[in-house]
């Protein structure tokens, strides 16, 4: 493995009342995170090929934690986001490298599919910065009462030369979703979007 | 008698390999269960308060169990333990003090013959309030390279009228443990204390 981690962080979220209501079944959602050495801080690479290749390394082992953590086979992952945050000595583009070029394919590959973007965010912060992980329905991209998020934190990270990688995984979408929309019934599921 | 309604449960399961020192041979495992709950004495000053360390014993149970599923199911594995509570600005810090038996209950419940006090903090706060909960040796206080500490929160809780509750839980010392003291290998296991 190329990634060096130090640090694998899950977790899970279970929502039985919103609003004043009863969520039954409850909605739940995890997330997973890694804190690795950023092997580019504090100098200018312009291959990035060894983040890339931690990207997709990351990829199967997060979404693996990830859906370990909610006990669900996953198939049955309804949603999916992604997420990084580059210590002080690090660039945004090493957050690129990790969340785009490689990371989708074993994460689709854990959940047996996902037509659609995997929606992302990314920042450059110091310990403890709270990454909002963006979440969207894994098939059509569309799907309203999936949009939703998942705000993670660990204490003690990003140092300087680290950086943080997060999966989210949603087994529902928000808790009480009634703004309309397509719905996941209505999915047809070839492009991604609807 | 007072009804627990639970809004939301979060399980955070950190798994740390090093801390820029050797990789640990077995990784440490600390692990947090908070659950988000009804303050039934908010808004008001409420003198009979005691009865609901009682009520809050099922979920203290539930919270203790749940915990120790995620780090693996053993209770052989745990080595420290802690809790805190957050109590939303509508209630009174004593309403957290509420969860001091409810809590150690659960996890001495859970564990077997655990000695020690169990560490544990307490404040009011707003949504988001992280909590820095103090982790001691399970059998006896004075273990240095057990004193830990896990922070803690939720991002959208306790509200005003809510009440965060948490235990913690440890696999075993801090990652680079080399400051002297008792050791876990020379506790005597009488009074909790050494």
């Amino acid at each position: 493995m190329n990634a060096e981690i130090r640090k694998i962080v899950t977790i899970v979220e279970e929502v039985t009342q919103e609003g004043g209501q009863t969520i039954d079944p409850p909605s739940r959602r995890a997330a997973a995170i890694a804190v690795i050495r950023n092997p580019f801080a504090g100098t200018y690479a312009e291959n990035l090929d060894l983040l890339i290749e931690i990207g997709a390394e990351l990829g199967d082992l997060l979404a693996r934690r990830a859906v370990a953590a909610l006990g669900i086979e996953g198939s049955s992952v309804e949603s999916y986001g992604k997420a990084a945050a580059v210590g002080a000595d690090g660039e945004l583009e090493h957050a690129a490298a990790l969340l785009h070029p490689k990371l989708g394919a074993p994460f689709r590959q854990v959940l047996g599919g996902g037509a659609a973007l995997v929606p992302s965010s990314k920042k450059r912060g110091g310990l403890g910065v709270a990454l909002d992980i963006p979440l969207g329905h894994k098939d059509a991209a569309f799907v309203r009462s999936h949009f939703d998020g998942m705000e993670v934190r660990i204490a003690d990270a990003p140092r300087a030369g680290e950086i943080v990688v997060a999966l989210a995984v949603s087994e529902s979408g928000r808790p009480a979703p009634r703004v309309g929309g397509l719905t996941k019934q209505e999915i047809i599921g070839k492009d991604g979007l609807r | 008698m007072a009804e627990i309604i639970t809004r939301k449960t979060v399980i955070t399961v950190e798994e740390i390999f090093h801390e820029f020192g050797p990789v640990a041979a077995t990784p440490l495992r600390r692990g947090a269960a908070c659950a988000v709950i009804e303050n039934p004495f908010a808004g008001r000053y409420v003198e009979d308060i005691a009865f609901f360390m009682d009520d809050l014993k099922p979920l203290g149970l539930a919270l203790a169990r749940r915990l120790l599923d995620a780090l693996g199911g053993d209770p052989a594995a745990i080595e420290g333990y802690g809790k805190g509570a957050i109590v939303g600005e509508a209630g009174e810090l004593e309403h957290g003090a509420l969860w001091h038996v409810p809590g150690g209950y659960a996890m001495r419940e859970i564990l077997g013959d655990a000695k020690a006090i169990v560490a544990s903090t307490k404040k009011v706060g707003a949504p988001g309030t992280r909590l820095d909960i103090p982790v001691t040796h399970i059998n006896a206080s004075y273990v240095r390279s057990h004193f830990d500490a896990m922070e803690i929160g939720v991002v959208d809780a306790p509200r005003a009228h809510e009440l965060l509750v948490a235990l913690v839980m440890t696999t075993g010392s801090r990652i680079h443990a080399r400051v002297g003291g008792l050791k876990a290998d020379e506790i005597r296991g009488e009074d909790g204390l050494r």
